[in-house]
């Protein structure tokens, strides 16, 4: 599904990532772990399109397909995701209606109608339902005045209402409570099928429990140097970064 | 928020700097015709005062004859004059404009309804050219007068009220004001008694139509809401045509004690409008007056909005959204005259500025001596969304009591690319995206509207200026 090969890219004349090689199968969970500053969000960031990023090597590959030169709205419509550290707050502009315009412009620019408000709003309400979402969240502004973990919660509820091909999560886990973080993991575990693929993204293995990757990699210095099974989490966990170094 | 953006405490930023070549010749061209219409005003001064004289009983007629002599001895502005300097009103002065329109154009409802606010029951106080249509207005005199000053300076029971009121507080030092007083004769008269809450909302719009090339109006407010009466207004002015229209408006608004005094401005005009609001607010105590001023449309649009407290624990506010793009300018000029102690003022302005449009906002708060516990916020957020965009901004606090609580912010910014590219990640494109930032900054302004049919107009009207179809209303 996604292949990425030998990826190269800097910001603002920084080389950050230097070569990556990822592949990643209908189906499957990467984790992608490793220490502050080894270019983990980078590589989200650049996978979803991020202006200020520039590839200088390499390419990304989404179902034959290359990414380079997309804008983010158009890998967002060929079905890429990623779950924001810090989401936007946006006033005045409901969860509801939000997600409504961003699933509706998604259709159009697959050439489809857009969803009527009928098949909509079930569709809302059985997610929300989902991830334990009270309704009247729904009515508030996008992430304005939200906690941390209410805005990590609302990160998934729009992942799973624009079903991505490939979801990225972004340090999802940080500022989540052992309860919010179940809550979250069970979500993206029952939206996972054989035909969409997650990439996990964080420092910790804390997630991983509860979302069982297939693959571990880890991220030093804009290159993967190892990649392994869950397994390799817990070694981390166990042992920390330096020994890969 | 959205805004990268710094406190400032007198800016001035340019995304260009326009050099302007070889227009001297223009200049002295225009300058003459500029004389032109000044003297042109000062004949018709005579014809409009013969035309006039049946209300002599009042002191209106001389009234009129001094602030003839000021704007006679000043004229118009110029950018030598501070409160004019970001302004300039020379291209808007060029034209050759008819001052007496005739009374001669029937519009129809539907032809017009959009303008109006026509999801709520409403009266309506309407002009067509300065000339009173009594078949679009809905006035009345039942409990309470909303109905023409025409009709208040001539009938001897007004006597008493108009003395009381009329020009007591608009200003007699800007000449611009003084031109519309001496010219005064038209407008919306509105009296509410003391212990009065009028139902709905009262309407007031001047019309301007294609029957004169290019025309000068002048029409004149005067609005009296008694002890403890709450009224909500909306004031609008719209060209019909792409003719070339100027209009010099002066409002009066007096707050009762404890009054409640809701007024909106939507100004949304054509871009051959230009528009000098004058609006001047007095409050007794207690009272609370808001004043939302909308400014999306228009050639040159300057809005001097004054408040004078004359008693404690009064609030004013003042909010204004301005969205523009193209050669327009919007300037908000605004003064609170805090005079007494336990007041409140509360100013919010947003500027969304495109292309090569000018934003102009200079925010004069007062505090004299006996003010104490006085609380006075300013807040002025600008977004410059092109190069060639311009905002000049000044707050102006002076503050001569010691146990107050003041603030001011002023912000320019761009928009926020990490806000931007978060909202495309999940498939918004661009422009839409744009928007959706662009609402959410102005956001707050909005949510002081208390009309909820006139909110959803505004938000409707800003997608519009936005250029985008969100599938929903904002």
């Amino acid at each position: 599904m996604l292949e990425i090969k030998n990826l190269h890219a800097k910001v603002e004349d920084k080389d950050i990532l230097k070569g990556i090689n990822l592949n990643v199968k209908a189906g499957e969970v990467h984790a992608i772990m490793g220490p502050n500053g080894s270019g983990k969000s980078t590589l989200s960031s650049v996978i979803a399109g991020k202006e200020e990023y520039e590839v200088t090597d390499g390419e990304i590959i989404l179902d034959n397909i290359d990414l380079d030169d997309m804008a983010p709205e158009e890998r967002a419509h060929k079905g890429i995701f990623m779950s924001f550290q810090y989401p936007v707050e946006i006033p005045g502009v409901t969860v509801t209606n939000f997600i409504k315009t961003a699933i509706n412009e998604t259709r159009k620019a697959n050439g489809k109608e857009e969803l009527p408000a009928k098949d909509m709003l079930k569709k809302i309400r059985e997610t929300a339902q989902l991830l334990e979402i009270d309704r009247k969240f729904l009515s508030r502004s996008l992430n304005e005045g939200f906690s941390g973990g209410e805005k990590k919660r609302n990160e998934i509820f729009q992942m799973a209402m624009l079903e991505p091909k490939l979801a990225i999560l972004d340090e999802t886990d940080s500022g989540l409570d052992i309860d919010a973080l179940k809550v979250v993991a069970n979500g993206v575990n029952k939206l996972k099928s054989d035909k969409n693929a997650v990439i996990i993204i964080t420092h910790y293995q804390r997630l991983l429990d509860y979302i069982v990757p297939d693959f571990v990699h880890v991220l030093h210095d804009g290159k993967i140097v190892k990649s392994g099974g869950k397994e390799l989490a817990h070694e981390l966990e166990a042992k920390g970064y330096d020994w890969l170094k | 928020m959205n805004l990268k953006g710094k406190n400032i405490d007198n800016v001035s930023r340019h995304g260009t700097r326009n050099t302007k070549h070889g227009t001297r010749n223009t200049e002295h061209g225009i300058k003459e015709r500029r004389m032109e219409l000044k003297e042109k005003l000062i004949t018709s001064f005579l014809a409009f005062e013969n035309s006039v004289s049946t209300d002599t009983e009042t002191n209106v007629h001389d009234i009129r004859s001094k602030a003839f002599t000021h704007f006679e001895q000043n004229g118009f502005p110029t950018k030598k004059d501070e409160e004019w300097k970001y302004t300039p009103l020379k291209s808007i002065l060029k034209y050759d404009y008819n001052v007496f329109p005739k009374a001669d154009t029937a519009i129809e409802f539907k032809d017009v309804k959009k303008y109006f606010l026509h999801e709520v029951e409403s009266y309506k106080i309407v002009f067509i050219d300065g000339i009173y249509s009594s078949f679009l207005s809905d006035t009345t005199h039942d409990g309470y007068d909303i109905c023409l000053l025409s009709a208040a300076l001539k009938k001897p029971k007004y006597k008493m009220v108009i003395d009381h009121y009329f020009n007591t507080i608009a200003s007699k030092k800007e000449s611009i004001t003084s031109l519309n007083t001496a010219f005064s004769k038209e407008g919306a008269y509105i009296n509410i008694p003391k212990n009065t809450v009028v139902p709905k909302p009262i309407q007031i719009v001047y019309f301007s139509t294609g029957s004169e090339a290019q025309l000068m109006l002048q029409p004149r407010n005067l609005v009296i809401v008694g002890e403890n009466s709450h009224v909500q207004i909306v004031e609008r002015h719209q060209s019909l045509t792409d003719n070339v229209v100027l209009t010099n408006v002066v409002t009066e608004i007096f707050a009762g004690t404890r009054a409640i005094v809701d007024y909106y401005k939507i100004q949304n005009d054509q871009k051959t409008a230009s528009l000098i609001d004058n609006t001047y607010v007095q409050q007794q105590r207690q009272s609370v007056a808001s004043v939302n001023t909308f400014s999306f449309g228009g050639n040159l649009t300057r809005n001097n909005l004054e408040f004078y407290h004359e008693g404690e624990h009064i609030t004013s506010n003042l909010n204004g959204i301005s969205i523009i793009g193209d050669k327009q300018l919007v300037d908000n000029h605004t003064l609170v005259m805090h005079k007494y102690p336990n007041c409140e003022s509360h100013e919010l302005y947003k500027g969304i500025y495109a292309d090569k449009s000018t934003g102009v906002f200079n925010g004069k708060v007062i505090v004299e001596q006996e003010a104490q516990k006085t609380n006075a916020f300013q807040q002025n957020n600008n977004i410059l969304i092109d190069d060639g965009a311009t905002i000049n901004a000044k707050p102006q606090l002076e503050i001569f009591a010691d146990d107050v609580k003041c603030s001011h912010g002023c912000t320019i910014g761009q928009l926020d690319k990490d806000a931007l590219f978060y909202l495309r990640s999940r498939g918004i494109p661009k422009k839409e995206a744009e928007a959706l930032l662009l609402y959410a900054f102005a956001n707050d302004a909005l949510q002081k509207i208390k009309i909820a049919e006139l909110k959803t107009r505004i938000t409707r009207l800003i997608a519009k200026k936005l250029g985008v179809d969100l599938g929903f209303d904002l």
